[in-house]
């Protein structure tokens, strides 16, 4: 792989109020790719894009975008960037329009140069239609819509994006996965934060697992699924038999044919080498301690494997989460 | 110099295109302070106050002074309610994100606030003349009298925007800003003069910059420039000082928000 890098981080850290948020991240992101920040909510992914876009100062360690110091050289990085912020940052009373025309301006765009790309990013993100309406009639999708191409009007080399699909529905989130392959295949970099597996998963070349202000894994999708090795066997028991659980797993550990156990409500994922021969052993265990299995299934390792693997929790597990964050 | 230009000309559009847009509320902040103070304080008190107290020829002459500086006490401490909305939901964010100059939001705020201010002080001035108060010191005066207003009003803006920046929520913000803007007007000369006041009201009022706007306004308007220029000199002091210690607590404020 011959890429070149688009963003460098080393070593970066930020603490707010002697709590650090993150704490010596490292990574490269390639120039041409799609690259996430995958984490639950409060684990620093919204402060590294922060630091990223120049809107927050690290308190240690760097950053360079396209080789420009994110501090250092903020204003030069803020000229090669497209931001779109994780709230509906939309001014109700000005239309579609109006905001695209504020943001040439502070582009330093000319007014014909301006107009153009207003035209051709508002028939991209299909907003002709409302593009003189005050966004204050937008629906939730279209807001985002319109933050998007806000976040292309200057012709960015890199688009940040904050969350592209919190809250939408399934049909809109779809339509901004496209827009962001197009993007793409135009050659613009994205960089986005996402607590979305599926997100992370079905649309980015490589990911960072981010938790509690650590990056716990790094690599695409596949590699990451892959580098679990063998295959998740799930055993849900009936809810009687929940007290057996524990026993299940500790008599399970020892088998040859077991890698890893890990606890989630209603049962066991197992980590087998090979189904074949485990599924049998774990039914015989389960049998001998009179655990009554109500469900089994085995399947490939998905995104969400990857994550528990890593950071010993599920994603959506997010009352201590949301805590943390508040 | 062009892209700064362009810049602070474009976000200034922005605050005007909002007011145009709210109908309602530009109505409400246009007309209350005219309907409201001049017009109903200024008529009520016509007769219970007395002339020999307010020195002049009559109630609502000497109350136009303080109209025009309470206009703009509100809205210089309600300049900075749109950047904390912006604050909150994250557009000011988008705004600097962008490759422009640190000062390009404030700057633009300060321009439309200072207008907008003026012409409504052009509007009290016309609704007073039109209850018979004529200022003495004709159109240069009134000239002056906006000038005082700009001073003050930067100010207080650049108070208001740096509690906009520093507050955690919005709740904080408007209560300070009622707890602030009242007293303001009461411990100042604006409804009755100094002279006219308990001592310990006095001794505070004294200490009120609005003070110091309303006492130099008021001979513009009552007795002509023989009156004025030693207030004025005065209050041009007072402001710049004034200016100059809020201008510098808030750029404080903004570099801990923006960086």
């Amino acid at each position: 792989m011959e890429q070149s890098v688009a963003i460098d981080v080393s070593k970066l850290g930020k603490t707010y109020d002697g709590v650090a948020a993150i704490q010596d991240l490292s990574f490269q992101i390639r120039t041409g790719e799609i690259f996430a920040l995958l984490g639950p909510n409060g684990a620093g992914k919204s402060t590294t894009l922060r630091i990223l876009i120049t809107l927050l100062r690290p308190t240690s360690g760097q950053a360079t975008v396209l080789g420009h110091d994110v501090v250092r050289d903020a204003d030069h990085v803020r000229r090669l960037i497209g931001y779109v912020p994780q709230e509906r940052a939309i001014d109700r009373f000005l239309t579609g329009r109006e905001h695209l025309l504020l943001l040439g301006d502070l582009y330093h765009l000319s007014k014909e140069e301006s107009l153009r790309r207003i035209a051709e990013l508002l028939k991209l993100v299909d907003l002709e239609g409302k593009a003189d309406q005050p966004a204050k009639t937008y629906s939730g999708g279209m807001k985002r819509k319109l933050d998007i191409a806000c976040g292309l009007l200057p012709n960015p080399k890199i688009l940040f994006l904050d969350e592209p699909t919190l809250g939408l529905d399934v049909q809109s989130r779809l339509r901004i996965w496209d827009y962001v392959r197009q993007l793409r295949q135009r050659g613009i970099t994205v960089v986005m934060t996402t607590n979305y597996l599926d997100e992370a998963d079905q649309l980015c070349d490589r990911l960072a697992i981010i938790d509690g202000g650590h990056i716990k894994a790094l690599g695409s999708p596949t590699e990451l699924k892959s580098g679990l090795g063998g295959d998740i066997v799930s055993v849900t028991v009936g809810s009687a038999a929940l007290a057996r659980v524990e026993p299940l797993a500790a008599a399970l550990k020892g088998l040859p044919s077991i890698r890893a156990i890990s606890a989630k409500p209603t049962g066991l994922d197992i980590r087998v080498e090979s189904p074949e021969k485990a599924l049998p052993a774990i039914l015989e265990v389960a049998n001998r301690l009179a655990c009554p299995v109500e469900f089994i299934e085995y399947h490939r390792p998905r995104l969400d494997d990857v994550f528990v693997a890593h950071t010993g929790h599920a994603i959506r597990e997010e009352f201590p989460a949301a805590e943390e964050e508040a | 110099m062009n892209e700064y230009r362009q810049e602070i000309a474009a976000l200034t559009m922005r605050w005007v295109r909002r007011l145009s847009r709210e109908k309602f509320s530009m109505l409400f902040t246009l007309i209350q302070p005219m309907l409201f103070w001049l017009i109903f304080f200024g008529n009520l008190f016509q007769r219970a106050a007395d002339v020999q107290v307010v020195q002049a020829p009559n109630y609502i002459s000497f109350l136009t002074a303080g109209v025009v500086v309470m206009t703009v006490l509100n809205n210089g401490l309600a300049g900075g309610v749109d950047l904390l909305f912006d604050k909150e939901n994250g557009f000011l964010e988008r705004l600097m994100s962008t490759p422009i100059h640190r000062t390009s939001v404030i700057l633009s705020r300060f321009l439309f606030v200072t207008t907008v201010t003026s012409l409504q002080v052009l509007v009290i001035l016309g609704v007073a003349f039109l209850f018979g108060v004529t200022p003495a010191t004709g159109f240069f005066g009134v000239a002056v009298i906006l000038l005082i207003g700009m001073l003050f009003g930067v100010g207080l803006t650049a108070i208001s925007m740096a509690m906009a920046f520093s507050v955690k929520s919005h709740g904080d913000f408007f209560s300070v800003l009622g707890f602030l803007s009242l007293p303001m007007i009461f411990l100042s000369s604006a409804l009755v003069p100094l002279s006219a006041m308990p001592k310990f009201m006095a001794m505070l009022a004294v200490l009120n910059p609005m003070t110091w706007a309303i006492d130099a306004i008021r001979p513009l308007i009552l007795t002509g420039w023989a009156d004025a220029l030693r207030p004025l000199a005065i209050v041009l002091l007072i402001m710049v000082a004034f200016d100059a210690l809020c201008l510098y607590g808030s750029a404080k404020a903004f570099r801990r928000a923006i960086g």
